[in-house]
């Protein structure tokens, strides 16, 4: 359990949450462990099984504070949010730019750039501090980045665009072994695989995916979007397509540079992960709690947000890009500007 | 859904005016997009009307003073609240009194004009709500204590139904108009959800775009 940057992480089975005057109360086995203001929340992310009482559920509610809860292994459950803003407009514009072929097309590219030019400023930092023996294949594969990105310049269609950033997902992914310095087998990375993750370096991508979503959707909500109703990424059931799409751009590097400075520092270990019968690898309690305080630290990390011209912390950027995504879809801004890594 | 707004809508807050004074993208975010974030001044400023809006009537010497008074104007779809309505003796009117608006202000005066515009749409309320002119209100500026009286003069009628009609439109319309960034922003409290400067500056989203694309340096 910890309060971070605004964010109540509740990872302890069986706790229950309840209202104590203004304040959260977690319990364990009839203790109080946290107590914390109400008014200090921005969200509450619970993890196994966890209890929230319907009082302390309606006056988060109430308060704007978002509650999410995921499965022991980290997939996402369900999300509790209040009564959405009064921003009909805005999600009716939402709707109508979805609907619009030539507009879809031009967010989704716009998103798609993000994610590619992030990817290979990302290989390109890591390129100068590699050993000489992976410089080449990181160059090479940034190279094949910036082909993707021309290709993306002249996509056509929505297909086209996504076809793009498969191929440029598969070229990053080739690359990511060179990326990972520890020679130990149990950190070998065999591509990237979901449901289950197949290795470790696996597990803690997803994990770490599913965080940042969750960011993304609550970014989305926050400006009065809706988070299922998306661009790039097809609308399915039970998806938030908005919020892929507004991951893209930081996956790589809030991410995958976190997970590889936890693996490269000796952070987690080989015995941080549990296989299950089938083949999947899941992190261990003490192994989640070790990447969720990396990443709320991460997140206070300040950073130059090149478009709006300021120093930001990495926690608020999918907060602006959403805001920045609204003011386009409104009409204010006649481009999509993806968020870019210096 | 389909036709046009439904009659309650349409309805114009009388506070809205001061906003639509100031900037009118200010009064749009507010009145049609629901954009409003809550800095200090703000809520201090709610806390201030919570203190002065308790409902109720006082007797005084010179008459009866109504607090939180709702007002409604049908002509201009104008609904609100008077922080309080002062009723004057005056034999010339039906009944003997004569409403006299009386509108607080927190702080120091920020715009005066602003201010008027808004007390004037109260007096025009008022005016529908009891069928007597009324010609004459105040502001009363809490930091300064300073009362300054107000007369609802054409030209201040005639500007306060424009903002009216204006602020109307953009919510019948469903309308935010552009940013434009000048000295009004750096104060204004919307600022960071209003994002004035990228908005204001055409093709630069564009350009941001373009140059990730052909990976050119920034600027
Ligand atoms: S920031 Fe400027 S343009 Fe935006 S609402 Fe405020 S005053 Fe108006």
């Amino acid at each position: 359990m910890s309060l971070q940057l605004n964010t109540l992480f509740v990872t302890t089975d069986g706790a229950y949450l309840r209202k104590d005057h203004e304040t959260v109360v977690v319990r364990v086995e009839e203790t109080t462990r946290v107590q914390v203001p109400l008014q200090h929340l921005a969200s509450v992310v619970c993890f196994g099984r966890v209890g929230v009482s319907p009082e302390l559920m309606s006056a988060l509610a109430e308060a704007g504070v978002h509650v999410a809860f995921f499965s022991p292994t980290g997939r996402f459950l369900a999300r509790v949010e209040g009564v959405p803003g009064g921003n009909v407009v805005l999600r009716r514009g939402q709707f109508r730019c979805a609907d619009d072929a030539a507009r879809t097309l031009e967010l989704a590219r716009a998103m798609v750039a993000g994610k590619v030019y992030n990817a290979r400023q990302f290989l390109l930092h890591a390129r100068r501090d590699a050993a000489e023996v992976r410089r080449q294949g990181l160059a090479d594969a940034a190279e094949h980045l910036a082909s993707s990105l021309r290709a993306l310049g002249r996509a056509g269609t929505l297909d086209a665009v996504r076809g793009v950033e498969g191929n440029a997902a598969r070229e990053y992914f080739a690359a990511f072994p060179l990326l990972v310095k520890r020679e130990d087998e149990a950190f070998r990375f065999g591509g990237r695989s979901r449901r289950p993750p197949k290795d470790r370096i696996n597990a803690l991508l997803s994990f770490g995916y599913a965080l940042l979503a969750q960011d993304c959707a609550g970014a989305a909500a926050g400006v009065g979007l809706d988070a299922a109703v998306g661009y790039l990424h097809e609308e399915r059931p039970g998806r938030l397509s908005l919020a892929l799409d507004l991951m893209e751009e930081l996956r790589a590097a809030v991410v995958d540079r976190l997970v590889l400075s936890l693996v490269n520092r000796g952070q987690v270990g080989p015995g941080d992960f549990l296989e299950d019968a089938a083949g999947g690898w899941r992190m261990s309690d003490a192994a989640r709690k070790t990447f969720l305080v990396a990443y709320q630290e991460a997140k206070q990390v300040e950073v130059q947000h090149e478009f709006l011209g300021q120093q930001v912390p990495w926690g608020r950027v999918p907060h602006l890009q959403a805001l920045l995504l609204a003011r386009v879809i409104r009409g204010d801004l006649e481009a999509y500007p993806p968020f870019r890594v210096r | 859904m389909s036709g046009g707004p439904s009659e309650s809508d349409a309805l114009v807050p009388i506070s809205g005016l001061q906003h639509l004074m100031y900037c009118e993208r200010q009064a749009a975010l507010i009145h049609v997009e629901r954009v409003w974030e809550e800095d200090a001044a703000t809520v201090a400023g709610k806390l201030f009307h919570e203190r002065v809006d308790r409902a109720g009537t006082e007797r005084r010497r010179s008459g009866r003073v109504v607090r939180a008074l709702p007002l409604r104007s049908e002509r201009l779809g104008l609904v609100g609240q008077a922080d309080a309505v002062e009723y004057h003796a005056d034999a010339s009117v039906p009944g003997g009194w004569r409403p006299f608006p009386v509108e607080y202000k927190r702080g120091r005066l920020k715009s005066e004009r602003a201010d008027r515009v808004q007390l004037c749409a109260q007096a025009l309320c008022l005016e529908e709500m009891h069928g007597v002119a009324v010609p004459e209100g105040a502001l009363f500026y809490g930091a300064s204590h300073r009362r300054v009286s107000v007369r609802f003069d054409v030209a201040l009628r005639q500007e306060t139904e424009a903002a009216a009609r204006r602020l109307a439109g953009f919510i019948q319309e469903r309308w935010v108009p552009r940013a434009v960034f000048d000295a009004r922003c750096p104060p204004c409290s919307l600022r960071a959800r209003c994002l004035p400067e990228p908005v204001s500056q055409p093709g630069r989203a564009a350009r941001h775009l373009a140059r990730m694309l052909n990976l050119e340096e920034g600027e």
